[in-house]
């Protein structure tokens, strides 16, 4: 500190070092300090408002641990009126859907619009596991995109399909059929899916052999025609067309199929084909889905590519 | 230490602090009150800034029965007299910006902060505020000397009247800007019963506030240190620019007049250093240092300088517009020789032209069709592959309309889901999701190009088609064929 100050005039402390390096008082310009004491005011007025100060950090905010504030704000409150904002403009049309049929609602562009986006999100959650997220299959898991189908198309048998699930079974051939019974019968069936009449012996091994029981005369799958035109399966698979049941389709996968059957117990290297079952079977929803979304999802998956 | 060098040196940051002393800088401390002459660029700035009255008169305009103007952001729909534009045009926004930006560029370029002088809101409405203050509060010493005075009556009456003049102006400045986006009939009708919404009442108090804070308050301490276009127009500027310019050579040096001298003095130059040129100063600076950041080119020294110079007989333009080259007594390069002129030209051109382009070419249909990804084919039972396409038709014309959707390929193709027209709504996209089936034996690659076409026919029998270039997929050859 210096006894005489050789900068008189100039807005110094009195501090000085080195004769001339002098610390100046400059306070912040006004607009600042009144920034400055905005800024407080509001941090005091914000933790009065809002939930702020920890009084018991340890404990949560419902048993007091935090300051709750006058306004009683809280985010979880906020997401649960935007929750309820969502379901008011979802209302008019989930209210429409729940007095519809399936066919109705397809009938309707607007609402199958709103379905399908509806429908998407469920699809997501519950079907796309196993079958992809746009229907398009996985290997021993079927394409929904496609129109070929074990159990039928239609709006009904999807609606059924999904409640109630699915479990095909065909037997186990490797102790009932000969070495040669099987290599005719996979050839047979590859005959059939490349668009070929399929071979006379093939034919007759295939009806000898009971194979019609199940895949039909045709072996198309399809054991009747009911003369509304709904279609009888067992959903055995239809051998005529091109599409593969298990992956990658072929001689060998046909084989590996006659030889060790499908859902078979106790067979070692059977198929394993099971679509569980979604509805609400037993009066207990938990985990499955209600009527309303097995709706819109028969109908999303009815417009996936190859409804019926 | 060595004590001699850093004495020395210590001398030297004196020094520089000695002339730090002498830098004039306009902080604010104390406020500018300019004073108003008459002049001809004064006559030019009154007429620049009535371009505004379009801003406070637009949302009235009329067309066709609509707001002429409208930018409806709730519904998405931009009126333009008797065009709608929809965000899905706003490519041109991006032009206009261009087009702006550089046509600020070239002007600057030309001839300086044209639009700070003359323009600018931030010039026109401290403009209108010190007029209205002016008619209040009188002239420069008045008012300096009212700001001083004690608060009495009359103080307060003025004070009073003057701030709430200074508020209503802000008030219709952010009404007038509302009015654009919300219509100005249904605004008189909703705002003052309380009936419009918060966005509306919160960006009018914003403008209300701001106008009186920005034109009231801070008025050039905006130009001096808050606004990017001063600093921006400021390094575009060159030798060539012109700028209002002090006649340095014919000036200095500056002789007071005395009276009973004669007016000419052969020593002394033209400059009787009567500070009117900083005195009429809406930035208060003093053009005969030169041209710098505080000036805004708006010419009011040029009035004050002529007026002086009409009443001592001296010739016009002591301070003149004059580019730097012209004033060093350098030849001046012709306005057309210069490249910048060209490219800046060629750029704003460019950018003209393709608003104008989208303007004229805006279609009443517009279709985007997406390709389905998982899958991205299915094989059908019958062998043939299949392919899934969202379309989506945005419907730009202000009537619904009945869209058939066609598809084409070098090869025959089914659509399925295609069979019914597709009604869509004026203004919005309607989505509508169809099948292509293609058989193998007419694929030739994985992927192959397809077409959609969108018809549909205007209530005034014009037939208008969108078409859209999409692709189908298949299997690779041979991949799958076993």
């Amino acid at each position: 500190m210096a006894d005489h100050n050789p900068f008189p005039g100039e807005n110094n402390t009195g501090h000085f070092w080195d004769d001339n390096i002098r610390e100046l008082n400059n306070p912040p310009p006004q607009w600042w300090m009144i920034a400055l004491w905005a800024s407080l005011a509001w941090f005091i007025l914000y933790g009065l408002l809002y939930p702020m100060f920890p009084v018991m950090p340890w404990q949560s905010q419902e048993s007091g641990g935090f300051t709750r504030g006058i306004l009683g704000w809280s985010s979880i409150q906020e997401f649960e009126r935007g929750m309820e904002q969502v379901t008011a403009v979802r209302a008019q049309y989930e209210d429409r859907i729940a007095d519809m049929s399936a066919e109705e609602i397809l009938a309707d562009p607007g609402l199958t619009q709103y379905t399908l986006a509806s429908a998407k999100v469920i699809f997501g959650d519950y079907c796309a596991a196993c079958h992809g997220s746009g229907g398009q299959g996985n290997p021993g898991y079927p394409v929904l995109a496609d129109d070929d189908w074990l159990y039928g198309g239609s709006l009904a048998k999807i609606t059924e399909t999904i409640t109630n699930g699915r479990k095909g079974a065909m037997t186990a051939h490797k102790d009932i059929l000969t070495e040669a019974e099987v290599d005719r019968l996979a050839r047979f069936t590859v005959e059939l899916a490349d668009g070929g009449e399929g071979s006379e012996a093939g034919w007759a091994l295939f009806n000898e052999k009971g194979c019609t029981a199940c895949h039909g005369q045709a072996a198309n799958g399809i054991l009747a025609e009911l003369p509304d035109g709904t279609i009888v399966t067992v959903g055995a698979a239809n051998l005529t067309d091109s599409i593969w049941r298990f992956e990658p389709g072929g001689y060998e996968s046909a084989r590996h199929t006659i030889l060790y059957g499908v859902n078979q117990p106790g067979i070692e290297n059977t198929r394993d084909a099971v679509m569980p079952a979604f509805g609400d079977a037993g009066g207990n929803l938990e985990g499955k889905l209600d009527s309303n979304q097995i709706k819109k999802l028969a109908v999303y998956v009815h417009s996936l590519g190859g409804g019926q | 230490m060595n004590e001699t060098p850093s004495r020395s040196s210590g001398a030297a940051i004196d020094a520089l602090y000695a002339e730090a002393h002498h830098w004039d800088v306009n902080t604010g401390d104390e406020t500018i009150h300019a004073k108003r002459i008459p002049g001809k660029w004064r006559r030019i700035k009154w007429l620049a800034a009535s371009v505004w009255l379009i801003f406070f008169l637009g949302p009235y305009l009329r067309w066709n029965g609509h707001q002429a103007v409208l930018f409806d952001i709730p519904n998405r729909q931009y009126h333009l007299f008797g065009v709608t534009v929809l965000p899905q045009d706003f490519w041109m926004l991006s032009l206009l910006l261009l087009f702006f930006a550089i046509l600020l560029a070239v002007v600057t370029a030309l001839a300086g902060r044209v639009y700070c002088g003359y323009f600018c809101f931030q010039t026109v409405w401290t403009d209108v505020f010190t007029w209205i203050e002016e008619k209040l509060e009188g002239s420069p010493p008045q008012r300096r000397h009212l700001d001083k005075a004690a608060l009495d009556a009359r103080k307060l009456r003025i004070k009073l009247t003057k701030h709430t003049l200074w508020l209503l102006i802000g008030f219709f400045t952010g009404f007038s800007f509302v009015a654009w986006f919300y219509g100005a009939w249904p605004l008189w009708r909703d705002f003052f019963v309380g009936n419009a919404n918060l966005a509306v009442y919160v960006s009018v108090a914003l403008f209300t506030g701001g106008t009186y804070l920005l034109a009231g308050w801070l008025r050039e301490q905006v130009c001096f240190w808050l606004c990017p276009y001063a600093r921006i127009q400021g390094v575009m500027l060159d030798r060539s620019t012109i700028v209002p310019t002090y006649d340095v050579a014919r000036g200095e040096p500056r002789a007071r007049l005395k009276k009973g001298e004669p007016t000419a003095q052969p020593s002394a130059g033209d400059c009787i250093d009567c500070n009117q040129c900083v005195a009429v100063c809406p930035t208060g600076i003093d053009i005969r240092n030169g041209q710098q950041e505080g000036c805004i080119t708006c010419g009011l020294c040029l009035d004050a300088c002529d007026a002086v110079m009409d009443k001592v007989g001296r010739p016009r333009g002591l301070v003149r517009y004059a580019s730097l080259d012209e004033a060093q007594g350098r030849p001046v390069k012709a306005m057309l020789l210069r490249p910048r002129v060209w490219v800046y030209t060629a750029i704003l051109g460019l950018a003209l032209v393709g608003i104008v382009y989208g303007l004229s070419s805006l279609a009443a249909i517009e279709l985007k069709v997406l390709h389905e990804r998982a899958p991205m084919f299915v094989q059908l039972s019958d062998g043939s592959i299949q392919n899934k396409y969202t379309l989506k038709v945005l419907n730009k014309s202000e009537q619904d309309l009945s869209v058939r959707i066609r598809a084409e390929s070098a090869v025959p193709i089914s659509l399925i889901g295609a069979e019914e027209p597709l009604r869509t709504t004026s203004g919005e996209v309607k989505p509508m999701i169809v099948f292509v089936k293609i058989k193998r034996s007419d694929l030739d690659g994985e992927r192959m190009p397809i077409t959609f076409q969108a018809t549909t026919e205007l209530d005034n029998g014009n037939e208008i088609n969108a078409e859209r270039e999409s692709a189908f997929f298949g299997p690779a050859r041979g991949g799958t064929d076993e």
